[in-house]
């Protein structure tokens, strides 16, 4: 597995080094060739910034970011050999979508018939075709992405940036291009780095996810491994859909019986030895712990702890239920339609697999399960 | 396409008559006036009914202006020949040095910046008398008295704050990103300067080339006292109507008309730019 793309201790500051608005926060880290990687956060957490940072127009304030083999930080955007689909399209206003696109074809000498060839080749792809000859400020937003996805996707390059390029698009295209998208780049081998803040198109486009928020990268592994051994109570409740519901709870033991007291004054009960000996010592020796269970986790059983439902919403596909429980709510979902109607008691139980157990005041993830985290 | 009744229409028009009439009477009766002798121009009533002559014209071509007390020489010609090489240089000169560096104060913020673009704005804040008194002793040092260059050189005060700051406006309103996009896709700065931002902003060059040529052909002061007879422009050269015997306002006029007449053209030639400058913002992606 040969490196791509290696950032190391990468710092971005708008305005002067230590002062200004800090927008990355030494961010390490190292995307393998073929892969794509989608950077996934909240607006306003720095994804934006990286990507200008990697292809040269926003200068690194702190670090080193490699490419292809060698230190790109200070070289200009030209020499970095670096595509781009821009967040605000920033498509050539005076000239065709055609010639939008095939603009770095034609720089890179490449014969006519080629850059023929190719542009129609991702017009094809991105539903495009019918508009190349149209200009820019006369199509619709969601055209204009595509254009300028299309103009990133056409080049030869050792990176493919590539910020939202999907946003403004229908949800039916958006789904449709998703499949086409990935299947080209993984076709051409290229490697990518895809901005977004949708859950779904990050799990169904990228190898690995990288979660930022407020600057800081939060966790960057596979989708699996974002979803089962999230690092952090953030990229715990920040992925998954519904998201993850959150208790804090004391832990103590007595007669072979491990009890979580939630703050509700409701406790989740277990056999001690349900836990592996070293969880188990982990989580009495803290004693305050907060505890997670992802919505699918959470069953209704005969013998549970006691919840009231306050919402039953059946979404075609899944039944989402809330409940108040332990004095806050919780989530569960089930693939059946419940029919449970506001007010009616219902008995929840946790499995001791299920549980994520995070600190409460770092909010990093102590045990996934039964496994201590790394 | 909005519909409008008849009588809105015919309001709209007779409201668009008044307004042009407004504006383009001077214009209309320097014209007529151009055609005429002092005799009829200055009869009692005035009327529009006259018989036209070439004469004015005749005499500001040859340089022979006939008055009550002789005749006596003029070089309107030479004039209105040394406005058009005095504002066209200028511009020119002002274009080459004020458009890449309208690129930078555009662009590039460095320490300092905003505060030499100003400094260069406060040159139109001058009243122009003060800067030049002691110019003329300097340049009658430096041997810059009385030669195009030295001319050119003190229009540059006229030509290349606006330029500056026209031009600058328009570079700004490019998103910096289509520049981006551009030099990502392997061109340099300054093949991104010349194919993407030139040609982005040249409406807004082209408006600033006009308004500053205008303000340049409309100079009076600096010509008036660092230029001697023969490199004066028609500003100051008009003076030379003011004669003995009285004002030829029929000669005026026609040195109006023919010293509006370049500048004239070139509006009318440029408007097709300054229109579409006026509606870059649609273009605008
Ligand atoms: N040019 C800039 N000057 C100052 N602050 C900026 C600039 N660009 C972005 N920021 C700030 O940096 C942070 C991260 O922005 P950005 O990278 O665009 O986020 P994202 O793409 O994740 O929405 C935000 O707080 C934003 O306000
Ligand atoms: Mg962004």
């Amino acid at each position: 597995m040969t490196i791509q793309l290696s950032l190391k201790s990468v710092d971005k500051f708008y305005g002067p080094v230590g002062k200004g608005v800090h927008a990355v926060k030494d961010i390490t880290m190292a995307v393998p060739k073929g892969d794509i990687i989608a950077l996934l956060g909240s607006s306003g957490c720095g994804k934006t910034s990286t990507l200008r940072m990697i292809a040269g127009f926003e200068a690194v304030s702190r670090g080193t970011i490699e490419l292809a083999g060698k230190q790109v930080q200070t070289l200009p955007p030209v020499r970095r050999n670096v595509a781009m689909a821009f967040e605000g399209y920033s498509l050539y206003p005076t000239v065709s979508v055609r010639d939008n696109i095939a603009f770095a074809l034609k720089a890179s000498r490449l014969a006519e018939a080629e850059v023929a060839r190719r542009v129609g080749h991702v017009a094809d792809m991105l539903e495009i075709t019918d508009i190349l000859d149209r200009f820019p400020f006369s199509i619709s937003g969601g055209q204009q992405q595509r254009a300028s996805l299309a103009r990133a996707l056409v080049r030869d390059a050792d990176l493919h940036l590539l910020d939202e390029p999907m946003g403004q698009l229908e949800p039916q295209l958006r789904t449709l291009l998703r499949g086409r998208i990935k299947h080209y780049i993984k076709e051409r081998g290229l490697t990518a780095i895809l901005v977004t803040h949708d859950q779904t198109e990050a799990n169904a486009l990228a190898d690995r996810i990288a979660v930022m928020e407020g600057g800081v990268l939060q966790q960057y592994g596979s989708p699996a491994e974002i979803k089962e051994r999230p690092a952090n109570l953030f990229t715990g409740t920040f992925v998954g859909e519904p998201p993850m519901n959150v208790f804090a709870a004391t832990a103590s033991v007595s007669g072979g019986t491990l009890t979580f007291d939630l703050t509700g004054g409701l406790d989740l009960r277990y056999a001690e030895s349900a836990f592996d000996p070293r969880v188990r010592k982990m989580v009495l020796d803290r004693k305050q712990v907060m505890i997670g269970v992802r919505p699918y986790a959470v069953h209704r059983a005969e013998q549970g702890a006691a919840a009231r439902v306050v919402a039953n919403q059946w979404l075609g596909d899944q039944s989402h239920i809330a409940a108040s429980f332990a004095g806050k709510t919780i989530v569960l979902v089930e693939h059946d339609r419940a029919h449970l109607t506001e007010g009616e008691p219902i008995k929840v139980e946790i499995k001791p697999q299920d549980l994520h157990i995070f600190d409460p005041t770092s909010g990093l993830a102590l045990s996934h399960g039964n496994e201590l985290a790394a | 396409m909005e519909t409008t009744s008849p009588v809105e229409r015919l309001l709209r028009g007779i409201a668009i008559t008044l307004v042009c009439l407004f504006f383009m009477f001077p214009i209309v009766w320097i014209v007529l006036m151009s055609f005429q002798t002092n005799e009829t121009i200055l009869r009692v009533p005035p009327s529009v009914i006259f018989a036209p002559t070439l004469e004015n014209y005749t005499a500001l071509i040859t340089g022979k202006l006939e008055t009550q007390a002789g005749t006596l020489d003029i070089d309107f010609m030479g004039n209105l020949w040394n406005s058009l090489f005095l504002s066209t240089a200028s511009v020119a000169i002002g274009l080459i040095l004020g458009v890449p560096a309208a690129y930078a104060f555009a662009r590039l913020k460095f320490r300092g910046s905003e505060d030499i673009a100003f400094t260069l704005l406060s040159f139109r804040f001058a009243p122009p008398l003060l800067v030049l008194l002691p110019l003329t002793i300097y340049f009658q040092q430096l041997g810059l008295a009385n030669t195009y260059g030295g001319l050119i050189w003190v229009y540059q005060l006229i030509v290349l704050p606006l330029i500056l700051w026209i031009v600058r406006g328009y570079f700004e309103d490019i998103p910096a990103d289509i520049e981006y996009a551009y030099r990502i896709a392997g061109h340099d700065f300054w093949s991104t300067f010349r194919r993407i931002a030139l040609p982005l902003a040249g409406p807004g060059i082209a408006a600033a080339g006009l308004l500053s040529f205008i303000f340049a052909w409309n100079n009076f002061v600096f010509a008036l006292v660092l230029a001697s007879a023969d490199k004066q422009p028609v500003t100051v050269g008009a003076l030379a109507f003011v004669t003995a015997s009285g004002i030829q306002y029929g000669q005026v006029a026609a040195g109006i008309v023919l010293s509006i007449a370049p500048t004239f053209a070139l509006a009318l030639y440029a408007q097709r730019y300054l229109v579409e400058g006026l509606s870059l913002g649609a273009v605008k992606g």
